[in-house]
Order: structure tokens, then sequence, then C-alpha cells
């Protein structure tokens, strides 16, 4: 039996992850701090099941997306199938694949980096459809396996890939539109 | 002109191309095992269009994770989730519960 004084030495330093998450999945300050502290009590109750040398960080990520389904979701978001458009592969790519061809010294990482604010990332996320939504948090901000969302989601890792990969698209499009907004030729250096 | 990149055209001009775009997600989730990864590294060492869109992929993937990092924890929230965890952890260890039946005596 895993020792549950040893929870909070160790469960404690993930809480910054799960808060952000949280909040990302609530978009909403008092819900994810609820949200976060049941997941901290349904963990500690659950700890004893817990075995030792598994990933501790993945388990408390599925506390919280279950918690998050069976609580809060059905609050504010209709059942949710939405549709998304129709985005074709390599959508933000085929459009914005040259502005590295215009740098000088810098990267292309920083070229890009540059090119999206954390409130147009953070915003092109929470356009997402909820089912997409949770897909691309879990992959792309918090790093998860397919098969650790699949387990969290409780779908087939077939349904994740296409979730990610039809997430992932609107997302492009989502940023390439706020690019499109500022004006994209302000960042690509015209020939002289 | 804002980008060199036609939206129209097609981007595999090749089947191994097709075959090594189609994996770019499960390539960079490392998702993928050592034969098929090795399969498209081999690729991307021989086909430069190819390399070019895994590159801004993982590149725009870097973006999104820098840019979603993690927020401060509310110091109220942090201190009432530890206060639970104590006043929880007295409450199983200690004598004053008795909800679960349980003996409270294990240990001196």
């Amino acid at each position: 039996m895993a020792d549950q004084d040893v929870f909070a030495e160790q469960a404690m330093e993930y809480m910054p992850q799960l808060y952000s998450t949280a909040l990302r999945m609530t978009r909403n300050a008092s819900d994810a701090e609820d949200l976060v502290q049941e997941t901290y009590l349904k963990a500690y109750r659950g700890f004893a099941g817990f075995e030792e040398g598994t990933n501790l960080r993945a388990w408390l990520f599925r506390i919280l997306t279950n918690t998050y389904i069976n609580s809060y979701r059905s609050k504010k978001r209709r059942p949710d199938e939405t549709e998304l458009d129709e985005v074709e592969d390599f959508y933000l790519y085929r459009r914005m694949g040259g502005l590295e061809a215009a740098r000088a010294s810098r990267s292309a990482e920083d070229e890009l980096m540059d090119y999206f604010t954390d409130a147009e990332v953070q915003a092109a996320i929470d356009a997402l459809p909820e089912t997409y939504r949770l897909a691309v948090l879990l992959s792309d901000v918090d790093g998860l396996s397919y098969k650790e969302i699949a387990e969290d989601l409780d779908i087939p890792i077939g349904t994740v890939m296409s979730r990610l990969h039809r997430g992932r698209k609107a997302l492009q499009k989502q940023l390439h539109d706020f690019a499109l907004e500022r004006g994209l030729a302000e960042t690509v250096p015209e020939a002289p | 002109m804002t980008h060199d990149h036609d939206p129209a055209a097609p981007m595999a001009s090749s089947p191994d191309c097709e075959r090594a775009l189609a994996e770019v997600y499960s390539f960079l989730d490392q998702e993928l095992d050592d034969a098929q990864r090795a399969q498209i590294m081999t690729h991307l060492e021989s086909c430069s269009p190819c390399f070019e869109a895994f590159d801004f992929e993982a590149e725009l993937r870097m973006v999104i994770t820098t840019r979603t990092h993690a927020v401060d924890v509310p110091e109220t929230l942090r201190i009432r989730i530890e206060e639970k965890l104590t006043y929880m952890r007295l409450e199983s260890s200690g004598g004053s519960r008795s909800d679960d039946g349980e003996e409270p005596r294990r240990g001196a």
C-alpha cells in the first residue's frame, strides 16, 4: 500500500500544471480552483490503490479530466459534437511556411514564437469545440500519450488521433486568422 | 507576396512523401515504433520539402507549449488543499473518526 503521507510530498509539485490545465478546461478561475481541490482530495483518498512506480502525474491528470467531464463540462456546454469545418493538412505551413526564408540570423522557431502571443495561442485553444479542445490540451500542452488520453477520455486511440488531427488543423486555422488580423505583411520583411 | 507556399499545391510528390506526411503527428507525438520512426527519418534526410514541413510543425508545437506555460497557483488554493489533506490525514490516523469501521490501531 502506498503511504498516504507520501502523497503530499509527491503530488504537490504537479499543482501548477494541474491548475493551468484546469483553468484552460473550465475557463473560469473559481471552477478551476474547485476542480483542482477536488482532484487532490480524490487522489488522496485513492492513493492507497496507486501503484508506486507508475506515473503519478498521468494519474493526477486522469482524475482531473474525469472530474472535469463528470462535474463541470455539462454545466456550461451542450453535449457538444460540434463539427469542425474541414481544414486541409499543414494549413499554417502552407500559408506561413515561407516566413523563415526571410530570416537573417534568427531561427525559424524564434520567428514563429514572436508571431503569436500567449493570449492568441490561448484564444485559439479556447475556440476549439470541447471534444477537440480536451484532446489538444492533454497532448500539446500537457504532453500525455495517446494511450493516456484515450484512457482519460474513455475513447479508442484511433479517436484520440483523429480528434488531435482535426483539432490541430482547426487550431492552425485560428492562429492564421489572428495573423491575418494583425496583417501578415508586418513581420515578413519586404524585399528592398 | 506574403508566403512562398501555394496553399493549394499538393505537398506530397511521391508515395514516400505521402506516407511520411500522413504520420507527421504520430512522429512528433513520439507514438511511432523505432522502425517506423527510422523509416521517416530516412525519408526526411533525402526530401527537403517534407523535412521543412515536419520542421515547421515541430516548431509550431514548441510555440504552443511555450505559449501555454503554467500559470501561478493562487496561494490561497495551495493552502486550502494542504489544510484539507492534513485534516483528512489526521482524521484517518487519529482516533476521532469512526465512520468506516476500521480499527484505528496500527502502529503504536
